[in-house]
């Protein structure tokens, strides 16, 4: 086993032994999601806490669905919606949950970097359900499952990803991931929704999606960010949909047997046309749903392992390290 | 009033340039002889081969009075400053409330005289509350001894209201210090555009926003033939607009921070709220081109940006977490990086840390001359140390140089003849 990590923070940290670990494992967990009994016991005992701090229904369904299926004790918290509004600061949040023993931390937070911060200040393991405009790693690494089964391989392939990478941090994660895999990138959007020192990214860059799509592998559309933005990147959203929205014209440049995903929730008509988004020979969307959570019992399931060594290292003093 | 003689000193005058073995004497508050042996009765202090030179002028300190006095009081910056071999200290007016009204100047110029060892002189807010709509009474204000005017990191949006004020405080003489960054650009930025802030996902400004900002100041100035001060010139891109405003014969100077000169954005690492500045840290290519800008002059002045800041407001999120560090103590340790690097020598240093901010300001401080006040600091550059936080005088210790090696520390201070800190006399 490869995987060593304390915590899930971001793609950033991961070797690529740690992505296929990652991917290995999760493959196992389809199965065993697929079956009428999906139960295992790798959390059994432990307790996971959801703590969302932004509004989130796909994600947190996901991970609870995860944690429950390991056997771990889950418990959802809206932080959105509760103590923050009263004053506290996200450090004393997270103290106070500290304090209750937990064994998994999932945290969503709407600043970049703050599940980091959160990390350095709690004694279990903490998983980046997304921060900001930063990493969101298991979207990623489901992304990166998706395609394996599709393709076969995570390597050598051409990966378009389309829309609002500049908001986008999904799209950061799998930029980090995708090129950690040695696979060739392309980015597809307006330039002003294309982050800056996007040159030095090492990957190529259009703003004419047929000519981006040219011979992929795999499209990856994004969700326009309607709430991450401050207004005006774009002139309207049928512009945007006319340039840049996926149909089957545009999908036309990419390989035939290109895949097409989406990280959800989908704005049909905006960023994709609806009747492709269903096309069960192309479109991946729900299976990206299904992997999502096998990818999150992987990953619980690695970092748990992890923690266990870790406490039994402290209490034997070091004695069968 | 006792005689000083400074014996065995390796005196820096950043008027000569020079940097030379020496001695000084000191009697009444006043430099009396550079060179010569010591007057008779007067104490000796054998310098033992370490530097002697002005004292710092440090342009836009940071003091929580009134308002955020458990940031920083008049008596903890004075100590610090001190500490730092800074003899007087130009306090900024974004308190709070801020300070633009001649009554609150004079409470604050009263509490400054009451609690710190070290001179200290006001800058006041150029528009009522800083808020960019009306001027302050700048004549009053300039009678009880604001020595320029500031909005600090607000921008005069308004160009008519800045116009105005511009052209008023020409009328009188008065100075006014800007902070060249275009507001809308750089609104809710907490980093610079690049590859960095991209990754990191946090929200950027161009560093490009600064010229623009610069080039609309330098217009108004222009426009208006007002006496004009930069606070602080970051950026690569800005340095020809500078140029040029200066040699148009514009009455311009700029400054910037000494972190801007010793640290760039990868400082920042993994969203390290401690190196969250106001204007953001720059890239490498940035830091270099203004350290050769101060070299050659083009760059006027050097200075701590003191900004305090307590725990609470630095451990959160890096987008959420307030700007600025304090750096009264680590002005001088820091700037012999940049002399031990060779980009700097001391004089060029010191004309940058004392001799061209008091030119600037109109006061008499700075200089190693006959008849100078005696604000001195005796300092080691090459002594090595730890830098701990936790013994920082502030009393906020939001330093991005904590657990760094620094070199280089001040053994005494002295302002007007009379020595405010260290052990050695």
């Amino acid at each position: 086993m490869t995987f060593r990590a304390r915590h899930l923070l971001g793609i950033e940290q991961l070797t690529p032994e740690d992505i296929r670990a990652v991917l290995d494992l999760s493959d196992r967990y389809v199965e065993l999601s697929r079956r009428t009994i999906k139960h295992s016991d790798a959390l059994a005992g432990m307790t996971q806490i959801n703590m969302f701090f932004e509004a989130s229904t796909r994600t947190q369904s996901s991970f609870e669905l995860a944690g429950k299926r390991l056997g771990a004790d889950v418990m959802n918290m809206s932080v959105a919606h509760s103590s923050v509004k009263k004053g506290e600061t996200l450090i004393d949040t997270a103290l106070t949950l500290n304090a209750m023993h937990p064994d998994l931390l999932v945290v969503r937070h709407p600043a970049s970097g703050a599940v980091n911060l959160l990390a350095e200040k709690v004694n279990c393991a903490v998983l980046n359900a997304g921060d900001g405009r930063h990493e969101h790693p298991t979207q990623a690494l489901l992304d990166a499952l998706t395609i394996r089964r599709a393709k076969g391989r995570i390597q050598r392939l051409t990966v378009a990803i389309c829309g609002d990478i500049a908001h986008s941090r999904v799209a950061r994660s799998n930029l980090i991931l995708l090129g950690k895999m040695e696979n060739r990138i392309r980015l597809i959007g307006p330039p002003t929704l294309m982050p800056t020192g996007v040159a030095e990214f090492g990957c190529e860059v259009h703003d004419d999606m047929a000519a981006g799509l040219e011979g992929a592998d795999v499209v990856m559309m994004l969700r326009l960010q309607k709430e991450r933005m401050d207004g005006g990147f774009i002139p309207s959203e049928r512009e945007y949909y006319h340039r840049y929205g996926l149909d089957a014209e545009k999908l036309a440049n990419a390989k035939p047997d290109a895949i097409v995903m989406h990280p959800g929730p989908m704005n049909r008509g905006v960023e994709i046309d609806g009747e492709l988004a269903d096309d069960i020979n192309r479109s991946v969307i729900q299976d990206q749903v299904e992997m999502g959570v096998a990818v999150r019992m992987a990953c619980m399931d690695l970092l748990a392992q992890n923690l266990r060594a870790e406490r039994g290292r402290a209490a034997t003093g070091g004695l069968y390290a | 009033m006792t005689t000083l003689h400074f014996a065995n000193a390796r005196l820096i005058d950043p008027e000569a340039l020079t940097d030379a073995p020496g001695s000084l004497s000191v009697s009444g508050g006043h430099i009396a002889a550079i060179s010569g042996t010591a007057p008779k009765g007067a104490r000796v202090i054998d310098c033992g081969g370490k530097c002697l030179a002005p004292g710092i002028v440090d342009w836009g300190v940071k003091v929580g009075e009134p308002g955020e006095r458990h940031r920083e009081s008049f008596r903890s910056a004075g100590l610090a400053a001190a500490a730092g071999g800074v003899t007087t200290l130009i306090a900024r007016p974004d308190t709070l409330p801020a300070i633009d009204t001649p009554e609150l100047l004079e409470f604050v110029t009263r509490r400054a005289a009451e609690a710190a060892p070290v001179r200290i002189r006001h800058m006041a807010a150029l528009t009522k509350g800083r808020e960019g709509r009306e001027m302050t009474e700048i004549g009053f204000l300039r009678d009880v001894g604001a020595v320029a005017f500031t909005d600090c990191d607000h921008v005069v949006t308004d160009t008519r209201v800045l116009a105005r004020a511009l052209i008023y405080a020409r009328g009188l003489g008065a100075l006014v210090v800007g902070h060249p960054q275009d507001a809308d650009l750089s609104h809710g930025a907490s980093a610079t555009s690049g590859k960095f802030a991209s990754l990191r996902g946090l929200p950027a400004a161009p560093a490009l926003a600064e010229r623009i900002g610069l080039d609309r100041d330098l217009g108004m100035v222009e426009l208006t033939g007002a006496r004009y001060h930069a606070d602080q010139i970051t950026t690569a891109r800005a340095l020809p607009a500078l140029a040029r405003a200066k040699a148009n014969g514009l009455d311009v100077t700029a400054g910037v921070s000494i972190h801007h000169l010793t640290l760039n954005e990868f400082d920042v690492g993994d969203y390290r709220t401690f190196f969250k500045l106001s204007p953001p840290l720059r890239s490498e290519e940035d830091r270099k081109a203004v350290v050769a800008a101060v070299a050659d002059g083009l760059i006027d002045v050097i200075s701590s940006m003191h900004t305090p800041q307590d725990e609470e407001s630095k451990r959160l999120p890096f987008e959420e977490a307030a700007a600025g560090a304090v750096a009264l103590e680590t002005l001088l340790p820091a700037a012999m990086r940049l002399f031990h690097a060779g980009a700097l020598s001391l004089p060029q240093l010191f004309r940058a840390m004392a001799l061209n901010p008091a030119r600037r300001l109109g006061l008499a401080q700075g200089r190693l001359a006959t008849g100078a006040p005696a604000d001195l600091v005796l300092f080691d550059p090459d002594a090595p140390f730890l830098l701990d936080r936790a013994k920082l005088r502030s009393k906020s210790k939001n330093t991005p140089f904590d657990g760094q090696r620094m070199e280089g520390r001040v053994l005494a201070t002295f302002v007007a003849g009379k020595q405010v800190f260290g052990e050695v006399c």
